[in-house]
């Protein structure tokens, strides 16, 4: 992985993290986020080069991170590629089966291709990364207000 | 990536490739005959009807071996995206791509092992045109006789001392296909 990540240019990290939490952000919000965008600024114009398909995906992990990989399970994956007028090719892979989520993911990684990059990230992606965030961080938190300590106690002679 | 990359898939594949897949099954199942399949294309110079079938018969699990002529970068990068199928050698290859001149040696593909007569090479033979004449076809599937122009007949007559093993071949032209199982026994023209 880190290997990879050295090769990849500035452009490929951002459009790899912008795709990463499209593919994680919950259905409901992107689009929500998304039809803000198209009523402010108006639908793009754009073919479709894959229509948007449902097929499953195996998640694997590593206990505590570090252990040899396994398969945890496969999850539904929608994914979607599309084409604008101005010819820039969009892919977006979300989780669940919403065809309209994959087509506006595929539709946002197209349009942050070309000059709108900047005010997409503003207002969609850095929201959706908070939600993210901030759930991490609630989850993280009650886990940690449960958390036992053991210790022994040190038995003396006397 | 050219945009030729990302053409040329099925607009509905569900029902494309059905059709694709029938009329793949109808020309192997009846050596000789020729049918018409449509809805793929892919870079120059492959055929729409070598197009199409690879959209219908291609996918992760298979090896495509493309020849020379027909290995271009846009042409690996439409494999890619279309199919995903794993690109590889003549030796390990499912399926082959390219012209008669240029998928030879035909020693080179798998032809199956006795317990296993399907791990066997099917070779797309792109053709300059396809038409039910030329060399005589018999063996099952075929009623009397059929007619194909092969572009040889020396290399399926050895191919057809191997049987049950060797391999399998769609001839593609255009939007036309035919094909000539390994079943299939070719004689020169009278």
């Amino acid at each position: 992985m880190s290997k990879n990540q050295t090769e990849l240019t500035n452009e490929q990290q951002a459009r790899q993290a912008r795709l990463s939490v499209l593919a994680t952000a919950p259905s409901n919000q992107l689009k929500a986020l998304w039809h803000r965008w198209t009523d402010a600024n108006g639908a793009p114009d754009y073919t479709l080069v894959r229509a948007p398909e449902i097929g499953t995906v195996m998640v694997r992990g590593r206990a505590g991170a570090v252990g040899a990989p396994f398969n945890l399970g496969e999850i539904t994956v929608t994914r979607c590629s599309v084409q604008l007028a101005n010819g820039a090719v969009g892919h977006g892979y979300v989780q669940g089966r919403d065809k309209d989520t994959s087509l506006a993911a595929a539709l946002i990684d197209a349009l942050a291709l070309g000059d709108q990059a900047s005010a997409l990230d503003a207002n969609i992606i850095g929201p959706l990364q908070a939600e993210v965030d901030g759930k991490a961080t609630v989850r993280a938190e009650k886990a940690a207000a449960t958390k036992v300590e053991f210790f022994t106690m040190v038995r003396g002679e006397g | 990536m050219s945009d030729a990359v990302y053409q040329g898939g099925f607009t509905n594949p569900p029902q494309e490739a059905a059709h694709a897949f029938r009329a793949t099954m109808q020309v192997m199942a009846r050596p000789g005959t020729i049918e018409t399949i449509k809805g793929g294309q892919a870079p120059t110079p492959v055929s729409s009807a070598a197009a199409t079938l690879l959209l219908t018969l291609c996918d992760p699990d298979t090896g495509l071996f493309l020849a020379p002529g027909h290995d271009s970068q846009a042409m690996r990068d439409w494999v890619n995206f279309h199919t995903n199928a794993p690109l590889v050698s003549a030796e390990e290859a499912d399926f082959a791509l390219g012209s008669w001149q240029a998928l030879q040696p035909l020693s080179a593909y798998k032809v199956g092992v006795p317990a296993y007569p399907d791990r066997a090479a099917t070779l797309i033979v792109e053709m300059g045109s396809l038409t039910a004449s030329g060399s005589k076809l018999s063996g099952p599937g075929i009623k009397e006789s059929g007619a194909l122009n092969l572009p040889e007949v020396a290399a399926f007559q050895a191919n057809r001392t191997l049987f049950p093993l060797g391999f399998d071949c769609f001839f593609t032209a255009g939007d036309q296909i035919a094909a000539l199982p390994r079943s299939t026994r070719v004689e020169e023209a009278a």
